[in-house]
């Protein structure tokens, strides 16, 4: 299982890529999507949307299901990956190149999860 | 295989009618066509072949085991079909008065006493067309019986992810918000959060009773009475009554309004069009609000009659009224003691073959199931990257229908067996040693498995490709 050393990540499988300008790229661990199967739809929020920590961004649907994808981090949405809208597929291929959302002035919580957590959390959870 | 669009051939056609012995009428224009249906033109023979072919493609109950969890895939007994094919059933009108059609109606009345019966409830609709309606009907039930009283602040329906799929989406389409409640690890109801959910707010709660997971919910009464205490109304879900009926009744559960599935319990056909039948029962408070046109006995005999504050029609008439016909021949024919008995049976079924199965295939729950359990087969992916979707696909290439897949989705990896009452010990025997070597061959040769199925008329389909486009329409 990937999971680069550079990312947070939260216990709901989303990760969080903090880029040099102080934002933040939110997406779907490669755990996620592997236990989601192959995803054929996305919803995402629009650019100025608020989005808080632990509240629902959007949703994913995969052949077996939809699925709510939660908020790592609070903020405003600056920017959405509008590519995945029409290629949804990208995350199952490349999920850390596959973002969701940029947000500004993200509020990272202290208790979002490092690579190294969140592989042994994976074990935890079988 | 082609369509039957691609096999029309332009004035063909199989109809040799009679010279017209009657002055013929014409349509006033305004209400005419302006242009024909464009509908396929065929002989009979083709015809015939046509439909023969693609049931040789098919797979139904007819052809093999079909132990589709949730779904309740029982043998549809001929008898029922005989019955439906009464010409006193099919040659009616819906608008037909009353007093000519008195057959018809008993069977409504009668099918309304013994569902009643079965499920503990005092009046009963049939107007819905399958589960998913009846989940929308007896939610505006619900939805009127708070209104009627003056109640706006209750919003809100409780849905516990052990419940049956289609809830939350039955609860959004009747304009309520949806609050989840997490099962415990027991794969039953968390009752804490149960108590923390519920409020002012709360207009009911939607639960299936043996759950999702093929377990029987021990704490139900319990369930409905932190329910009632708030103010709300208690919805079953009867998709899963095959398990009880004639041992347990909702009713007696604390639940005020049921629908149950025609179609699987009382064994009439599905899947593929069917039609279903998803008739709503209630306790006595809400049946000022049932769906116009109930069947009632008068001085005159039987009679329709609608309710005083009726949510109004939800299907044109009496809904698919033959397949009230052949449930009411399936209840007639099984009778007091056959109902429980195929309840039991179905139970013992789903127990045997899962102790026959449970030293390879992890159990989702060790306990004793009801008349479904479900496989987890995270461990077997992890070990070999044969997943639950390659055990299915390997199932088809042994003449048995998948059991559903990835679904609950509280287990990741979910094959939900339901082999139900009607299959024998050799039928059963024969899929478990099917199973046991599925799992010997995703250890040994794990390829084979991810190429499956190689035996059927298609392959792998795309799934991916059927759900962004799908082609709804011909021509294109």
């Amino acid at each position: 299982m990937n999971i680069p050393s550079q990312l947070k990540y939260s216990k709901s499988h989303e990760w969080v890529e903090i880029l040099a300008d102080g934002s933040a790229r939110v997406g779907l661990t490669d755990h996620a999507q592997d236990a989601l199967g192959d995803l054929v739809f996305v919803n995402l929020p629009q650019a100025g949307d608020p989005v808080a920590a632990g509240e629902v961004l959007g949703d994913v649907e995969s052949v077996k299901a939809v699925s709510d994808v939660y908020s790592p981090v609070s903020g405003t949405v600056a920017e959405i990956n509008e590519t995945l809208l029409d290629a949804p597929e990208t995350i199952n291929q490349d999920p850390y190149g596959a973002w969701f959302i940029r947000v500004e002035n993200p509020e990272v919580p202290g208790d979002l999860l490092t690579a190294e957590e969140y592989e042994a959390f994976l074990a935890t959870e079988g | 295989m082609k369509l039957i669009f691609e096999k029309s051939v332009e004035g063909r056609s199989c109809s040799i009618l009679p010279p017209c012995d009657v002055p013929a009428a014409e349509l006033p224009t305004a209400l005419a066509r302006d242009k024909a249906p464009d509908l396929p033109r065929l002989c009979e023979n083709d015809i015939s072949r046509h439909y023969t072919q693609l049931a040789r493609r098919t797979r139904g109950v007819n052809g093999g085991f079909y132990p589709l969890g949730s779904c309740t895939m029982k043998y549809n007994p001929k008898v029922n079909e005989v019955a439906a094919a009464l010409p006193g059933f099919t040659d009616v009108h819906p608008l037909q008065p009353a007093h000519t059609v008195q057959g018809c109606l008993e069977v409504l009345a009668l099918a309304e006493q013994y569902l009643c019966e079965i499920t503990g409830m005092d009046a009963m609709t049939f107007q819905p067309a399958a589960g998913a309606h009846g989940e929308y009907t007896g939610l505006l039930l619900i939805k009127a019986y708070h209104e009627h009283r003056g109640d706006a602040a209750r919003t809100k329906i409780i849905v516990p992810d052990s419940a049956h799929g289609t809830n939350p989406a039955s609860a959004a389409m009747a304009g309520f918000s949806v609050v989840n409640v997490p099962s415990a690890p027991n794969g039953c109801v968390d009752l804490e959060k149960l108590r923390e959910a519920v409020g002012p707010d709360t207009a009911g709660l939607m639960l299936t009773n043996p759950n999702t997971v093929g377990l029987f919910d021990e704490n139900i009464l319990e369930i409905t009475r932190i329910i009632h205490e708030a103010g709300g109304l208690n919805y079953y879900d009867g998709a899963n009554l095959n398990a009880v009926m004639g041992v347990a009744r909702p009713g007696d559960m604390g639940f005020d309004v049921v629908h149950l599935n025609l179609h699987k319990t009382f064994s009439t056909p599905h899947g593929g069009g069917g039609p279903g039948s998803g008739p709503v029962g209630c306790k006595e408070l809400l049946r000022p609000f049932l769906p116009k046109e109930s069947v009632a006995q008068g001085p005159d005999g039987y009679a329709l009659e609608d309710q005083p504050c009726s949510v109004g029609r939800v299907k044109e008439f009496y809904g698919n009224f033959l397949v009230v016909v052949k449930a009411l021949a399936y209840i007639i024919t099984l009778g007091r003691e056959g109902i429980p008995q195929a309840a039991k049976h179905a139970v013992l079924n789903a127990n045997y073959m899962m102790e026959c199965l449970k030293d390879l295939y992890d159990m989702a729950y060790d306990a004793r199931c009801m008349h479904e359990f479900v496989m987890d087969l995270g461990r077997l992916k992890g070990e070999t990257g044969v997943s639950a979707m390659d055990i299915a696909k390997g199932l088809l290439d042994n003449g048995i229908h998948p059991p559903t897949m990835y679904f609950p989705l509280i287990v990741h990896e979910a094959l939900m067996v339901e082999p139900t009452e009607t299959e024998s010990k050799e039928t059963i025997d024969e899929a478990v040693e099917v199973l046991r070597r599925l799992y010997s061959q995703a250890q040994e040769d794990p390829e084979s498995l991810h190429q499956a199925p190689v035996t059927t008329v298609v392959r792998r389909l795309d799934e991916v490709g059927a759900a962004r486009h799908p082609k709804l329409i011909f021509p294109q």
